[in-house]
């Protein structure tokens, strides 16, 4: 049990580390590969754009499902529309993609039903150093957008950004209402990507997203400034990570106070799903060593079945850990690195130097495909488990914007209460799906684990 | 209505993806329905198999992001 506690603080360091970097992921509908270079080109256009290019989430007064980053029901009509200093009006067209990728994205800012939480923000920009305050500073409004811009930060959509201009003051400034806003600019012929603007003394200056590690290949890149913050997320894994620790330790504890009794409360619960991985997942696959490794199996199992069903409870965070792409990187780079290091030589034969096969289709076919694999199996690792979570989020947020787009938001209130209905039923069925989907997901990335280990440690025979 | 032809690739490798996952359920089913008893080794092999499949139409799917 000892071990088990181990490995599930070393997933949860690495992934901790992981989140900091983390993007949430692009929020523009298209994904593309250049926006690095796009970043520049964006620069030197601060004003005088073509408005009507933007939209993103109405600004209505809805209040969403269980994916809710915020709740966006406090908000007067009147001042929905306004429109601001810069020209930019509150109000847009629904625009559902984009509601529900920035729901589901990281944040900033932990909202619970309507009630919105700051959390500790280190911010780290290269030659201006580290600002380590609370979001709180932010006076984030209803949609997340922060009425205060914080040394030159601003909160946009739950997400911390940092104005471009370095014209901009420090300190703490008064942005006013509906200040924060995101466009959509062209980036290269027909593509169009989503920035963060802020409207201070009747000019738009334009904020940078954080940067992420990956490179570009995810639509981030390398940006002004680093996130290193708990955020939404962060913090969700540490309440599991606390929870199963709390579950495991004492169901330890009572194994011994209670020798040779039944099992008693969670135990009962905890024990059956524990003893089904371990001899279905794990055993078949990894032989007389299944001791060895079973700790690190069991222990992302219960993680990522945790951090699943955490982020399923409604208006509670509305975490989406495990389909966040760079939470399930750390996870797959831990299964290829214990899968790495456990091989033995008959597996490294295998994969470099196949027996028994001519040495020019070893060459030109064998090995290459082999060494390719060593790193496809991780990243489908990675992408399965995003991909599952992910699409079940997206549909219920899909779902629950079908009100908002009968309803042309908000023009059509019978309409909307009408699909609202159908809505929730479909929602609910959907959830039940998602339910089914937290156990099955965990059980495949544990069991695909176990059995690249296992093949990694296999006997010649 | 716009859109791309990356669409149509990630479109037809869920296609694939749902053929194979289709005829994975069905034989296991069969095999489940000719030996009952084997039910636990058939349902994880199906599930292992299901989420083989799968990765490969994600990794489609992912590409047809990547080049859009």
């Amino acid at each position: 049990m000892r071990k088990y506690i181990l490995s599930l603080c070393c997933i949860f360091c690495l992934s901790v580390f992981a989140l900091a970097q983390h993007d949430g992921h692009n929020h523009d509908g298209h994904k593309h590969a250049k926006e690095t270079q796009a970043t520049d080109h964006q620069n030197h256009n601060h004003e005088g754009h073509d408005h009507s290019g933007h939209n993103h989430g109405s600004h209505e007064g809805h209040d969403h499902g269980s994916h809710a980053g915020h709740n966006h029901g406090t908000h007067s009509d009147g001042e929905g529309h306004a429109t601001n200093a810069c020209g930019h009006s509150g109000h847009h067209e629904f625009n559902p993609g984009e509601t529900a990728f920035h729901h589901i994205s990281d944040q900033n800012i932990y909202s619970i039903g309507p009630f919105s939480f700051p959390l500790p923000c280190f911010l780290y920009a290269p030659g201006h150093g580290w600002d380590v305050f609370s979001s709180g500073r932010f006076h984030a409004d209803a949609h997340g957008n922060g009425e205060k811009a914080y040394n030159q930060y601003i909160l946009c959509e739950g997400v911390a950004r940092r104005v471009l201009d370095a014209s901009f003051p420090t300190g703490e400034v008064d942005l006013g209402h509906h200040a924060v806003y995101t466009k959509q600019l062209p980036i290269e012929k027909g593509k169009t990507k989503e920035y963060a603007f802020v409207c201070y003394n009747g000019k738009e200056w334009q904020a940078d997203t954080k940067s992420t590690a990956d490179a570009g290949m995810f639509g981030g890149g390398i940006t002004s400034f680093y996130d290193f913050s708990i955020t939404k997320n962060v913090l969700s894994m540490i309440f599991v990570f606390l929870f199963l620790a709390w579950v495991f330790m004492s169901m330890a504890k009572s194994y011994k106070v209670r020798r040779g009794m039944a099992p008693k409360g969670i135990t009962n619960f905890i024990e059956p799903i524990f003893i089904f991985i371990q001899d279905e997942a794990v055993k078949p696959f990894l032989g007389h060593k299944w001791q060895k490794y079973l700790p690190f199996l069991q222990s992302i199992f219960f993680f990522i079945l945790g951090l699943n069903l955490f982020g399923q409870i409604p208006f509670f965070g509305g975490s989406n850990v495990t389909g966040n792409l760079s939470f399930t990187a750390v996870l797959a780079l831990l299964a290829f690195l214990v899968t790495t290091f456990s091989g033995n030589k008959h597996y490294w034969e295998h994969t470099l130097w196949m027996p028994g096969v001519p040495a020019i289709v070893k060459i030109l076919v064998l090995t290459p495909v082999e060494i390719m694999g060593l790193f496809i199996k991780p990243l489908t690792l990675m992408l399965r488990l995003f991909a599952n979570i992910t699409a079940g989020h997206i549909v219920i947020a899909i779902f629950v914007g079908l009100i908002f787009i009968f309803g042309q938001s908000g023009a059509n209130p019978g309409a909307a209460y009408g699909t609202a209905i159908g809505s929730t039923i479909l929602t609910l069925f959907m959830m039940s799906i998602e339910l089914l989907v937290a156990f099955i997901q965990a059980f495949v990335f544990t069991i695909l684990t176990a059995s690249y280990i296992g093949a990694a440690v296999e006997e010649a025979h | 209505m716009t859109g791309n032809i990356a669409a149509i690739g990630a479109a037809l490798a869920v296609i694939g993806a749902a053929l194979g996952i289709g005829n994975i359920g069905g034989k296991a089913m069969e095999a489940i329905a000719r030996q009952p008893e084997a039910v636990n080794d058939i349902r994880s092999n199906m599930i292992l198999m299901a989420a083989l499949i799968e990765g490969a139409a994600l990794i489609a799917i992912i590409l047809a992001f990547f080049v859009n």
